[in-house]
């Protein structure tokens, strides 16, 4: 056993990290929010270079174009891709891509930007709809093409988080059936682990910036940080980050090899361990910031908006927690 | 990142699993939590089935007496014994993971043959007089004076919470020989023979109704000089190499321990009716929380790995013993707050009552109520955290 990154793995992450610092950096992501607003919120040149780094076709076969790696490479890629908050249905078009016909080939190289709802969910809201190209539904039999023609949305005009807008859908249109149940249930929990790799990026971007401003900003003649009050609300949220980055791992390589765990607890624990992490670390982030932190000019609230989004998909903490409790 | 086991290590596990399968049912049954004798007995009688089966010291180097196992294999050997109900350290738990490494690390020659083959036999039980009444988490307080006098020092004052202190034949004892120098710099560490002279023993009663350590008086108690480990006044720095030692492996066994306690809380809540046709499992809050707990524990088994394997890579603990302990200790008391409202009524009881386990049950919560205080209490962890990985000031 040698739970720890191996140097390719230190790589790729770091790689894709200088990806995001380049293409996405604070300014862009600012710019997005506050003036570019592009349709659904993706920006396709950026997409087209998302795609180039291999982010969608990551953990495809070397002979089908892909780049031949495994769900635990594609954990690290997805952490960096929360920390940098990166807008669009990245894990949607990530799990589309190893699906049969043109909507996998589409989705791997970048040319199609693919959305992936769930079926039994109230209210149906569908992420980034006027940049999807192909609507995807998930239900227990199966994963369903639906004809955009015949779908009814109505846009949100305010979504919490501003980079992920909304469609109200009413009545799903039938679809064909382009997947069976099993290609369902799997996309199900690696879409739960990719998930918790974005909130698992968020929680650990919190927590930096938290601790960054708790070491400059000064209140009574000194640095807040030497206040224990403080010190101990960012020592909760590394606690909170480092316990969901040895579950989301370990339910990314337990997905790989299914010897080396079980992923009926792996799954929902990195699940459960990774929304609580972000969304709570939003909460003591916005804590620290004090007054700034309410403010729209600081990107605290982006990232607790964004996580409350990602804490919603591939399964809320009722599904998970009763999951486990059938495992006991 | 590779969670499979290597064959190697999978052997161990194998050839493990087998032995304690053939001695386990030779150990006498466990005495009275009260019974000091009868634990430091039964301790020592499962420490020397392990030293006689070759298992002692198992994460200790070969060179001192040890097994040289990996850090992997210690993280195996821990979950096995604990899976098969085996002890855990007991009143071997001084000796085995502080005194014995320290002195192997920091002490003399002479040292290393006079102490270490009696704590992996069994034969001697270690104690440790770190803390004092007014010293608390912050250790190096502490007051208890050692002067020297030819080749001996003289020492007096006094320690508390030390463990097995009533049944010990050692203690690893920091006291102060420079008054004078800074707080950190004037402590030594001395290994203190619990029968000298001078030194006396007063049992503490927890909330638990039972003694579960004690208080150390000394007065005018005399020791060699050469009982001394590392420099004079360097007790500080040989202080924090004993504590290491503890780190990244010290919570296996409870971890271990918790994720079966959440399958016997399942199975009771199955068993415990709510209403004529209804049982506590189908009760969703109740149910859920158990279901969050059992995330909490595969998280931190997970975190365990990782921190093992950080270790055997680096060849150091580090701090991430500090984010574990944080973690566990407060998601251990939510398990035993879940088991108390699973009990009802029960759990007014330290003992069964209506065939529910609400003895042990009720006393392990009484119990868990010390993991946040004990080891550092967890203000004191957050504030490493702070401060050591996060590097924030230093509180003033």
């Amino acid at each position: 056993m040698d739970f720890q990154l191996t140097s390719a793995q230190r790589d790729l992450a770091s790689g894709f990290r200088s990806f995001c610092e380049r293409r996405f950096d604070r300014d862009r992501l600012r710019g997005l929010v506050d003036r570019d607003r592009p349709p659904g919120m993706v920006d396709r040149e950026l997409w087209a270079e998302l795609a180039e780094t291999g982010v969608f076709c990551l953990r495809l076969a070397e002979d089908d174009g892909g780049v031949g790696l495994g769900t635990a490479e594609a954990a690290l890629v997805f952490e960096e891709a929360g920390r940098a908050l990166l807008p669009g249905p990245l894990v949607a078009t990530h799990l589309a891509a190893s699906l049969p016909g043109r909507v996998g080939t589409g989705a791997a190289s970048g040319d199609l930007v693919v959305g992936l709802a769930a079926a039994d969910q109230f209210p149906l809201l569908v992420e980034h709809l006027d940049a999807v190209d192909e609507l995807l539904i998930r239900s227990p039999d199966g994963i369903r093409r639906i004809d955009r023609s015949a779908l009814r949305a109505t846009a949100i005009r305010t979504p919490t988080d501003p980079c992920t807008p909304l469609h109200h859908v009413a009545t799903v249109p039938d679809g064909a059936l382009i997947a069976d149940a099993a290609a369902a249930e799997r996309l199900l929990r690696e879409g739960a682990v990719l998930t918790a790799a974005l909130q698992l990026g968020i929680a650990g971007k919190l927590t930096e910036m938290s601790t960054r401003y708790a070491r400059e900003r000064e209140q009574f003649g000194r640095v807040i940080g030497g206040f224990q009050a403080v010190k101990h609300l960012c020592a909760d949220m590394l606690v909170r980050t480092e316990v969901a980055r040895a579950a989301v791992y370990a339910a990314a390589v337990t997905l790989d090899d299914p010897e080396a765990g079980d992923p009926a607890v792996a799954v929902p624990t990195a699940k459960l361990m990774a929304d609580e992490a972000a969304t709570r670390n939003g909460k003591d982030a916005t804590q620290v910031h004090g007054g700034m932190g309410f403010t729209w000019e600081v990107d605290v609230h982006l990232y607790l908006k964004r996580a409350w989004v990602h804490a919603t998909q591939y399964g809320g903490p009722e599904e998970h927690e009763e999951a486990l409790a059938a495992t006991l | 990142m590779d969670l499979r086991y290597t064959e190697a290590e999978e052997g161990f596990r194998a050839e493990l699993r087998a032995w304690l399968a053939s001695a386990l049912p030779t150990l006498p049954g466990k005495p009275d939590r009260a019974d000091w004798p009868g634990r430091r007995a039964y301790d020592t009688a499962w420490q020397r089935m392990l030293f006689d089966a070759g298992y002692a010291g198992v994460h200790w180097p070969v060179e001192a007496g040890g097994r040289g196992a990996t850090p992997t294999e210690h993280l195996i050997f821990l979950e096995e014994t604990e899976r098969a109900g085996a002890p855990y350290v007991g009143a071997n738990f001084v000796g085995l993971l502080h005194a014995g490494p320290t002195i192997n690390a920091a002490g003399t020659e002479e040292q290393r043959r006079r102490y270490l083959p009696g704590i992996l036999s069994g034969d001697d039980v270690w104690c440790q007089g770190f803390s004092e009444p007014g010293a608390g988490s912050d250790l190096a307080a502490l007051r208890t004076r050692a002067v020297r006098d030819g080749d001996e020092y003289v020492l007096n004052g006094s320690k508390i919470w030390t463990s097995h202190a009533e049944v010990a034949d050692y203690c690893e004892m920091l006291v102060r020989t420079d008054p004078d120098a800074p707080k950190h710099k004037g402590i030594s560490w001395l290994i203190v023979p619990m029968d000298a002279p001078g030194l006396s023993v007063r049992p503490l009663d927890t909330i638990m109704g039972t003694s579960e350590f004690a208080e150390v008086f000394l007065d005018d108690v005399r020791v060699p000089v050469a009982n001394r480990v590392g420099e004079e006044n360097d007790g500080w720095r040989v202080t924090m190499v004993t504590l290491s030692f503890e780190r990244g492996t010290a919570f296996v066994s409870e971890v271990v321990a918790c994720r079966r306690l959440l399958r016997e809380l399942a199975s009771l809540a199955r068993a415990m009716p709510r209403s004529p046709d209804a049982t506590a499992w189908d009760d969703t809050t109740l149910r859920r929380e158990l279901g969050h707990l059992t995330a909490e524990f595969e998280a931190l088994w997970a975190l365990t790995k990782w921190n093992v394997s950080k270790a055997s890579r680096s060849g150091v603990p580090g701090v991430g013993g500090s984010v574990f302990k944080l973690r566990f200790s407060e998601t251990k008391q939510k398990a035993y707050d879940l088991a108390h409202r699973l009990l009802g009524r029960a759990a007014l009881c330290v003992e069964d009552v209506a065939g529910l386990p609400s003895g042990a049950l009720v006393d392990e919560r009484l119990s868990s109520l010390s993991y946040t205080i004990a080891a550092g209490t967890s203000q004191i962890q957050r504030n490493i955290v702070g401060e050591r990985i996060l590097g924030l000031p230093k509180e003033r």
